[in-house]
């Protein structure tokens, strides 16, 4: 094979394959998310309600059992997908560096095998086990899916920070060490942003689809349940994360200040660098922004006269799209901040009156949290992945030098497109269905009858 | 044995269990579209659902774990095979979506139409699904992958005769596996009329199995004559096995002893894969690449091994307790058919289903 055609091809894979990537993930994630938090809401719900005997909260935890296994199975079938292009779109990063970074996904696949097994023990088992047998079921899929969650960001975090491995004068991979390379510095600030983050966008989702309900009228007590449950697992996590995001962006600052800059649309490297707020990028300058003099300094160094690197210090084709970054940064802050006001209100109102707050326009936020939770925390991800180019593993290998030059690989993201959005019409069909009708059917679950012999209701155990 | 062979073979039993248990499934993908009219077909799908339902997605992370282990311990080798061969792959990787999701929901689903429409996507993509994963091994077992990304032929290396025949061989074994499960499934929910159709369906598949096996001999000794050489010389023996247990299958079959025949026909469908390692080795893509050039860094090595026998620790009684847990349930067809009160049948010791 000519070199020549190879790069050519190269060139031209490299934006679909990155889409395709996009695409991919940023569906997978959210599924991935209810993966994490759900067993926890769901099996806490089924065990107070076993203590008070409260048929209305087992009622629920079996509701929310069943969008659990919609979720898994829409989730699973995702991250399928996922494994496959990891080794199709991005052959040259697997080549050289699987044997230090792929060994977080072998964890990964145990953990995801148990969770599946265990999300199909709990549905199955629903009325088979005993309450307390089956409440431990569900303990294997919370600790899975919070183990899963670890090993699938370190992964990541190892492309933000490579470690544990030396390159010969060649530039082949000596010395793999995969368990020093699974905690490198990004490691633990990116598995708890990314955990709280999951627990969030579950929390707020779930209380928003009551608030919706109960928007409608229907106050009864299920939708008070439904809505404060949720609410209050995302308003205890919510604060937490907003000390974690200064966390996670003091080690961006330090490991990566090239992604830092960008998301701040910094190019002078300054001392006492303001806050910026939006704005546009343009010719080495960030114009019309709202700025908050010292405020970057101050959040970065805890030092108002703090000396932050800009984007000048980088040679230009080293530098990350500055407005992506910078919009995708705002847009994640932003709603951080929006969802942690959601969460002091409806603190402050149970703290005074152990009430709901009264006004539809608390009912009004809690029915967009659940879209700007996930917004949020897909800006997030925009902001690490697109703030971490040209590279695909920091500061050691471009993304272009890791896609596959295979001719016709762009065709693949149109058909991962087509295939996404017939799949997310179909789970919001089935999830629909789900909360009119409290019968439907999981997908783990074995028995419903065949729609010719059904009438009315359907037989569900 | 040296410790690249070790890990390679652990993935290997990670791929064997892809093949019996979700190659089961697939083949009862097949089946359901094989069952004939909504009406007259809905008894076996029903059975189908039933028998799969729990399990399928646990049956399907074996893929992903033959995928994880492959990337870290033989990364080079992993890039060029699902670079050349990243159209099949991707095709398969559709189909699992299609097949996974169309299964998932199509139960949750109350309209005629939409159950229709799933059905048949579940149904085409179990046939689609394990034809491109045969071919992915004929184009790797017939040497058509050499090192280097994407550096073999993207079309022949799938679109050839050694991958037709793994292919159809793959459809076939599936078919084989899942009317011999689905033998004794019918039985434990006491619908021995549906295990005698299945019964003639698994001696039929078995009979074609054998005869495609026989007439694959032939494409490989012209297509392919390493693997053929290796298939008839050093792994003779395995073959033979995979015959002999194919036969037994047969045997038991016919005399309506479905538990056991499972167990023969499992042991053939494994010494057919067996064999084909067997024959292949050393080379992890023939024959260019050795198990032990492929393999990455002792750490490495040392560290997937590690994570291997610790994860089967607490993999294996996780899975036997889901398989345990849900052979013994019950199954209640019809709505009228009564049934025991779950603890009573949990604790039924013959594990027999009680609804009949």
């Amino acid at each position: 094979m000519v070199p020549l055609d190879v790069l050519a091809d190269a060139a031209e894979n490299l934006y679909p394959a990155r889409m395709q990537m996009a695409v991919s993930l940023g569906w997978h994630i959210v599924f991935a998310c209810f993966g994490i938090a759900l067993p926890l809401l769901t099996v806490f719900t089924e065990w107070r309600g076993h203590r008070r005997g409260d048929a209305d909260l087992t009622g629920l935890a079996h509701t929310w059992a069943k969008a659990m296994g919609i979720l898994f199975a829409a989730g699973a079938v995702s991250g399928t997908l996922l494994s496959f292009e990891m080794g199709i779109l991005w052959p040259g990063l697997m080549d050289r560096y699987g044997e230090v970074f792929g060994f977080p996904f072998v964890l990964e696949g145990f953990a995801f095998f148990i969770e599946a097994i265990f999300v199909g023990v709990y549905l199955f088992g629903w009325d088979r086990l005993p309450p307390r047998v089956h409440m431990l079921s569900a303990l294997p899929m919370v600790v899975s899916g919070m183990a899963g969650a670890f090993f699938v960001v370190a992964a990541n975090a190892w492309m933000n920070n490579p470690t544990g491995f030396r390159l010969d004068d060649e530039g082949r991979v000596v010395d793999a060490e995969p368990w020093a390379a699974m905690f490198g510095p990004s490691t633990w600030p990116q598995v708890v942003h990314m955990l709280l983050a999951a627990y969030m966008v579950t929390g707020f989702t779930f209380a928003s689809v009551y608030a919706v309900g109960m928007l409608r009228g229907r106050r009864d007590r299920r939708h008070r349940l439904g809505l404060l449950i949720p609410l209050t697992l995302a308003a205890v996590v919510t604060p937490v994360q907003i000390g974690v995001g200064d966390w996670i962006a003091n080690t961006v600052a330090d490991n990566q200040p090239a992604k830092l800059a960008a998301m701040e649309g910094l190019y002078e490297t300054t001392a006492g660098a303001p806050l910026s707020v939006g704005g546009i990028y343009m010719d080495d300058e960030l114009r019309y922004a709202l700025e908050i003099p010292n405020g970057l300094s101050l959040l970065i160094h805890h030092d108002p006269d703090g000396v932050v690197l800009g984007l000048e210090e980088f040679p230009a084709d080293e530098r990350p799209p500055v407005n992506v970054v910078h919009l995708a940064f705002d847009v994640m802050v932003g709603l951080g901040s929006a969802l942690l006001l959601v969460a002091l209100w409806f603190g402050w109102v149970w703290w005074r009156r152990r009430r709901i707050p009264g006004t539809p326009w608390f009912l009004r936020a809690v029915a967009v949290s659940g879209v700007a939770a996930i917004v949020a925390m897909e800006a997030g991800w925009i902001t690490t992945e697109v703030g971490r180019q040209p590279w695909i593993v920091y500061d050691l290998m471009r993304t272009e030098d890791a896609v596959s030059p295979a001719p016709g690989l762009y065709l693949g993201f149109y058909a991962v497109v087509i295939i996404y959005l017939l799949l997310t019409a179909l789970t919001v069909f089935v999830l629909r269905r789900l909360a009119r009708d409290k019968d439907t059917a999981a997908p783990q679950e074995a028995a419903a009858e065949p729609p010719d012999r059904a009438t009315g209701e359907v037989a569900v155990r | 044995m040296t410790l690249a062979e070790v890990v390679l073979s652990t993935m290997f039993l990670g791929l064997i269990a892809y093949g019996l248990f979700a190659g089961a499934d697939f083949g009862a993908g097949i089946w359901d579209l094989l069952a004939g009219g909504t009406r007259r077909g809905a008894r076996q799908r029903d059975l189908i659902e039933h028998s799969i339902a729990p399990v399928w997605e646990a049956n399907h992370v074996w893929l992903i774990f033959v995928l994880v282990v492959l990337w870290t311990a033989f990364p080079g080798a992993f890039a060029a095979v699902v670079t050349t061969l990243y159209i099949p792959l991707t095709l398969a990787a559709f189909g699992m979506i299609a097949r996974g999701a169309a299964f998932a929901f199509r139960k949750s689903i109350a309209t005629l139409g939409m159950r229709r429409f799933l059905g048949a996507a579940f149904a085409m993509s179990s046939l689609a699904t394990p034809y491109f994963l045969g071919a992915v091994v004929g184009g790797v077992a017939s040497g058509r992958v050499p090192p280097g990304i994407a550096a073999g032929d993207v079309v022949t290396s799938w679109v050839n005769p050694t991958s037709v025949l793994g292919g159809l061989m793959a459809i076939l074994v599936c078919a084989y596996l899942a009317a011999v499960f689905l033998c004794a499934d019918a039985r434990r929910e006491g619908a021995e009329d549906l295990a005698d159709r299945f019964r003639s369906r698994a001696l039929g598949t078995a009979v074609l199995t054998g005869l495609a096996g026989i007439a694959g001999l032939f494409v490989l000794r012209s297509d392919a004559p390493l693997l053929f050489e290796g298939l008839t010389g050093r792994a003779a023996p395995v073959v033979v096995v995979s015959v002999v247990a194919g036969v037994g299958a047969l045997w038991l079959l016919a005399t309506r002893r479905y538990a056991a025949a499972r167990y023969a026909s499992a042991l053939a469908v494994t010494a057919i894969l067996a064999g084909w390692a067997v024959a292949q080795y050393p080379y992890l893509l023939v024959d260019d690449v050795t198990i032990e050039e492929a393999a990455g860094g002792r750490a490495t090595l040392v560290a997937m091994l590690v994570a291997l026998l610790g994860g089967a620790v607490l993999l294996i009684p996780a899975l036997v307790y889901l398989y345990v847990l849900f052979q013994r349930s019950p199954v209640d067809r019809d709505a009228d058919a009564p049934t025991d009160s779950p603890e009573a049948v949990v604790r039924d010791p013959s594990g027999r289903a009680s609804t009949a």
